[in-house]
């Protein structure tokens, strides 16, 4: 049971930097590798003004970190003209430095005993399980952002960016300015991801410079679970189906670990095998395919 | 309408490969009138609709819209005024996405995009309406994703996606060049009624003679980036498919024999 509600937990707090990761791959259809960066950025940040004692504010500054991020990103790669997945290296890169900074130059921050967003919610509602306020808190989050995104990918701007990632012709055309709605995409993108850092670091009770690593691999790996799981459909079906990814994915570590499958550290590599073998599933099956076509083929063939 | 004026543009200046592909052209379109374009393959067309469009700055020269003058205006910003259709049926739209959100997204463009919903009742209405006329079936189909119509489908819908805020001007080139001969007609009937409607000032290339007479008021010939050839009025009108390619490959023999001459 703790184990479920533990998922659930972390999968909805997650959920949100798998919401990011989806904006960036599947809507505008960017490999956009500033996650890395811009998470421990949220994370950080929040962290810092936690510490000082402003939780809500961590939250707030958390997610705006992770749009500033997202929009140098972006700046790199339509004013500047770098590849994408080059302008998401230097956005990372730069942002260590920047978080080290705002952690005042300590790899990690303990919240412990301070004010979070969580314990002033137990505060709030002292006789509520603490762990059950922590699911609510958490979904609360997430159903939020979804219902916020969900409404504003119907709107003209909405449809700008979602017309970006399918035929940037087209867009031009319409007499969009391509290059500014990519650095909207990109700072809305990385400000969930933020987000999802801001409020890890108050759930957890501590910040790590180290965070981030990996955490594309994480957020790719929840949208691919959902996909496959749930099936492709429109924009409001992917941001939910992508949450519940992000969830399923925490429940499969969660019962690994348990089981003493593999120690912790090797979550990193897990989750990159859970993207490569979910990408390279098309590839697979045609191998197979032309493989059977070819033996009946030469089976059949007519010979002179 | 339009106003072109010694408009020059050299692809890969300074190398073996340096080509001119619009030599010092002028050109001049009143409003409303509806020009064909012909000329062989390479002779420049569509590198004179890419510089109107924007794709690509000139080299020398200038290009007024309206009085306007757009020579250096970025591709998005002279979108709103330019409609602009490819031979290829997948450049004008977002296969991923409804016809109704293709249609909400160009329609958008008369106004400052917000955070207003894309689609409402009133538009839902209206581009049905439109899509009705083209007598295609594609206003029951508002739903469906553009990637799952055909070409001519496609090609129709991006032409109803590039006048529905009637622009200044509209460049079609070959856009009925993928299509089987009888939606190819459809398309051209769709195209003629449509221009005609609002009245658009229009440039359209074709490699079919015969609609380059029928179609419009005016028909102009390039070759190595030059206009060679201006027919309109009562020499349009007795000009044949026939007579027009004769005077195409007498004009041809000659650019031929010049450089036949400098080879010597
Ligand atoms: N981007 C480019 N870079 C270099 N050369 C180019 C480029 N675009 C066009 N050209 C050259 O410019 C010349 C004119 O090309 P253009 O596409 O305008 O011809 P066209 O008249 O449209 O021909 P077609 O009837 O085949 O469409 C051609 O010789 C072409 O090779
Ligand atoms: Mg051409």
């Amino acid at each position: 049971m703790t184990l479920v509600v533990g998922s659930l937990q972390l999968g909805f707090i997650y959920g949100l930097l798998a919401v990011g990761v989806y904006i960036a791959f599947r809507i505008l259809d960017i490999p956009d590798l500033s996650a890395e960066g811009t998470f421990t950025f949220g994370l950080a940040v929040s962290a810092a003004l936690t510490a000082k004692g402003h939780p809500l504010m961590g939250v707030l500054f958390g997610l705006l970190a992770g749009c500033l991020g997202g929009a140098v990103t972006g700046l790199l790669q339509t004013k500047l003209r770098i590849h994408p997945i080059l302008a998401g290296i230097l956005t990372m890169s730069g942002l260590y430095s920047v978080n080290l900074a705002v952690m005042g130059s300590s790899s990690n921050i303990s919240l412990v005993g301070l004010d979070t967003l969580f314990r002033m919610a137990f505060d709030l509602f002292p006789e509520v399980d603490k762990e059950l306020i922590k699911l609510v808190l958490s979904a609360l989050f997430c159903a939020v952002l979804v219902a916020v995104l969900a409404i504003f990918f119907k709107t003209n701007v909405g449809l700008c960016i979602r017309a970006t990632g399918d035929n940037e012709d087209m867009v031009r055309a319409s007499s969009i300015n391509v290059d500014a709605t990519k650095i909207l995409a990109l700072a809305i993108g990385n400000g969930c991801i933020g987000l999802s850092g801001a409020l890890l670091a108050q759930y957890q009770g501590f910040a790590d410079i180290s965070s981030g690593i990996g955490i594309v691999a994480v957020g790719l790996a929840s949208v691919i679970i959902g996909e496959r799981i749930f099936g492709q459909r429109g924009v409001t079906w992917g941001l939910v189906v992508t949450v519940a990814g992000s969830v399923v994915y925490r429940l499969i570590i969660a019962l690994a670990l348990k089981s003493n499958l593999f120690p912790a550290y090797f979550l990193k590599i897990v989750s990159a095998v859970i993207v490569a073998a979910a990408l390279s599933v098309p590839a697979v099956k045609e191998v197979l395919v032309r493989r059977k076509i070819k033996k009946e083929g030469l089976r059949n063939a007519v010979h002179p | 309408m339009l106003y072109i004026r010694d408009l020059t543009k050299i692809f890969a200046p300074g190398t073996p490969n340096e080509h001119t592909a619009l030599d010092h052209l002028d050109l001049t379109l009143e409003p409303g009138e509806f020009v064909t374009v012909i000329g062989s393959n390479g002779a420049g067309k569509s590198t004179l609709f890419s510089a109107i469009g924007g794709s690509f700055w000139p080299d020398s020269g200038s290009i007024f819209l309206d009085g306007k003058n757009i020579t250096y205006d970025p591709e998005h910003k002279r979108a709103s005024q330019i409609g602009r259709l490819f031979q290829d049926p997948m450049k004008g739209t977002a296969p991923h996405m409804t016809i109704e959100e293709n249609l909400a997204l160009s329609y958008s463009r008369s106004q400052r995009r917000g955070l207003r919903m894309a689609v409402c009742k009133k538009d839902r209405n209206f581009f049905r309406e439109s899509l009705a006329e083209f007598g295609m079936g594609l206003e029951d189909r508002m739903d469906a994703k553009v990637g799952l119509l055909s070409g001519g489908q496609r090609q129709a819908l991006t032409l109803l996606m590039s006048t529905i805020v009637p622009p200044k001007l509209l460049l079609l080139d070959e856009h009925t060049a993928a299509l089987d001969p009888a939606t190819a007609e459809k398309v051209m009937d769709i195209t003629n009624n449509i221009v005609r409607k609002n009245r658009l000032t229009t440039l359209m290339i074709t490699h079919n003679i015969q609609s380059a007479l029928t179609c419009g008021s005016r028909t102009i010939m390039m070759d190595s980036g030059k206009i060679i050839l201006d027919l309109s009025g009562q020499e349009r009108e007795q000009m044949t498919v026939t007579g027009l390619m004769e005077l195409y490959s007498a004009k041809q023999h000659k650019t031929l024999d010049n450089d036949r001459m400098l080879l010597l």
